[in-house]
């Protein structure tokens, strides 16, 4: 179960604020809870803490296992660890549940205290820039002034970019990964078609389906199927799938027959079994609403002026959802800001998805960063 | 100051000698990033090496250079027009595809440029074409069937380049190894350095 390198057995840990938080939306929670995992040790001037921020779908479990279950190993176990690239003997790793998330922190499936009911549709929307916020309350808790980096992939590609923005004096590196600064419109078209499968499923009840008793497992299977077809690459689904069939002939029927169909309608099962539908609703909305740039006009450069970071922008050559060029167009507002900035494009197959996959080259280039942080 | 990198790379020191302390650098196919390691311990710079080959890009990460992956082939539209105190081509000229376009670049980007390039018409190289064969040299060490070299050039065609495309040449070094030649350059010389910025 245990590869080397392994960090063993992970308890998580919960954090409460009571302390009310304002969001962009202009409502107001008045306390909520984080559940986050930590891996590494805390040196004593507080100076080796890197914070992992999740995508869509993530969580604060990075990396190790639950109670010796080989299945429960972390989304990034490859990544983070002792000798890793990530080097969890170096660096002492936080990874948290984001606000509104299905994992333990605070979101539309936890109770409201004001109306001892479940928060569901009256779960605010929050931004990439609340989450931020609350991942500095966390950061606080934890004692720790300055992150020595702040790294995430695609939306918490995001995350580590918007910390550097409005805490620049509390993080000294970020790795923005399949990143991009704003969503284009096809984008946000695929979060609307996904958001309107899970809305227009007559289990959804309005956001309210906890009450009722149900689960609109049909719609968040349906976005998540789809979500997944744009994480992938033509050719990683040509060479993974092809056109081969489940029974080696055609059915003429509507039952699985390609691979394919099998393969995503397994990822929509597991996925709707373990991810709630509000928490999909609410992690593709702060997709479509990060844009750092729209409050300065449209000039990326000019969201840019404060930050003080220094950065390493990766991306991938197959991800047409999040492809190299939006990461070119981070790289150049940095460049414009003099801000010291590295950038690769990492030749990869796999699509979006890239960033979380096993690749030599990749991960070289992770650790050859992290390896070069002053702690 | 003299570093051990000093007397392996002579090169590096005529640049870093044109270099003034604190500039903004950019090194266009800057492989693993010594040169800007170079120039940031002599001459305390900073800036930015374009480089397109993975192995290099890796090298650049380890030794702690900034590095952007990108094609030179396709321009620096990633970089503001006077951006830039020098942007430098070290021994790379020879192996881009569109010399007119890279100049071109480069006087925009900066508000001077810094080459090098081996020279095609040292003595060595002409005494190898006079024999009926390319040359083989310290300096153009590839057969001529797999040779990133597709644009070679002697010091009288770059300067001829240069006053026919814009660009003043401000400074020119001639070396043989790590001696200086001012006698017969464009026979007795193996690498040619020139600072040229954009004609006024």
């Amino acid at each position: 179960m245990q590869d080397s390198g392994s960090l063993g057995i992970i308890t998580p840990q919960v954090a409460r604020f009571d302390v009310p938080l304002h969001l962009k939306s202009g409502a107001v929670l008045d306390s909520y809870e984080l559940v986050y995992e930590t891996y590494g040790e805390l040196n004593a001037a507080r100076s080796n803490g890197v914070l992992i921020c999740h995508a869509l779908s993530g969580n604060h479990h990075l990396a190790g296992y639950y109670d010796d279950n080989p299945k429960s190993g972390g989304w990034w176990n490859n990544m983070i660890g002792p000798g890793k690239s990530i080097d969890t003997k170096k660096f002492f790793v936080v990874g948290v549940n984001n606000l509104g998330g299905c994992h333990g922190s605070t979101g539309p499936a936890s109770m409201n205290p004001r109306t001892g009911k479940y928060y569901g549709a009256g779960f605010p929307v929050v931004t990439v820039e609340d989450w931020v916020k609350t991942q500095v309350r966390l950061a606080d808790h934890l004692g720790i002034d300055q992150f020595a980096a702040v790294a995430g992939g695609s939306l918490g590609g995001m995350q580590a970019l918007q910390w550097t923005l409005d805490f620049p004096e509390r993080v000294r590196h970020a790795l923005v990964i399949a990143a991009a600064a704003k969503l284009t419109a096809q984008n946000i078209a695929f979060n609307d078609v996904a958001r309107q499968a899970i809305i227009t499923d007559p289990d959804f009840y309005g956001g309210d389906y906890y009450s009722h008793g149900m689960v609109p497992r049909r719609g968040l299977r349906l976005a998540r199927m789809l979500g997944h077809i744009t994480y992938l690459s033509d050719d990683a689904m040509a060479a993974k799938f092809g056109r081969e069939l489940r029974n080696g002939a055609l059915a003429f029927g509507f039952d699985v027959e390609f691979e394919i169909e099998s393969y995503l309608r397994y990822q929509g099962d597991k996925f709707a079994d373990q991810f709630d539908a509000n928490t999909y609703l609410l992690m593709t909305k702060a997709l479509d609403y990060f844009d750092p740039a729209f409050q300065h006009s449209n000039d990326l450069s000019a969201a840019f002026r404060a930050a003080k970071a220094n950065y390493l922008v990766l991306s991938f050559t197959t991800d047409w959802r999040f492809s190299p060029e939006r990461s070119r167009a981070i790289v150049k507002a940095l460049l414009d800001n003099e801000l010291n900035v590295s950038y690769a494009e990492i030749t990869s197959s796999h699509g979006h998805d890239s960033f979380l996959m096993e690749d030599r080259h990749y991960h070289k280039l992770v650790r050859a960063y992290m390896d070069n942080i002053g702690i | 100051m003299t570093t051990s990198s000093n007397v392996s790379r002579p090169d590096f020191a005529v640049i870093a000698a044109w270099v003034k302390p604190g500039a903004k650098v950019l090194d266009l196919g800057c492989g693993d990033g010594s040169l800007l390691c170079f120039l940031r311990d002599a001459r305390n710079t900073r800036g930015y090496g374009v480089e397109i080959d993975d192995v290099n890009v890796l090298a650049c990460f380890n030794n702690g250079v900034n590095v952007i992956q990108s094609d030179l082939e396709s321009g620096l539209q990633s970089f503001e027009s006077a951006s830039f105190d020098y942007v430098v081509l070290s021994q790379t000229l020879q192996a881009v595809k569109n010399t007119e376009r890279i100049i071109k670049e480069m006087l925009r980007v900066s508000s001077e440029g810094i080459v090098s390039f081996p020279n095609f018409g040292y003595w060595k190289n002409r005494l190898q074409v006079m024999a009926g064969h390319m040359p083989i040299s310290e300096t153009l060490p590839y057969q001529w069937f797999d040779t990133p070299n597709i644009h070679n050039c002697t010091l009288g065609d770059f300067e001829e380049f240069c006053h026919q495309h814009g660009a003043r040449i401000l400074e020119r070094r001639v070396m043989n190894r790590d001696h200086p030649i001012t006698f017969m350059p464009n026979l007795l010389g193996m690498l040619a350095f020139y600072r040229f910025e954009q004609q006024k």
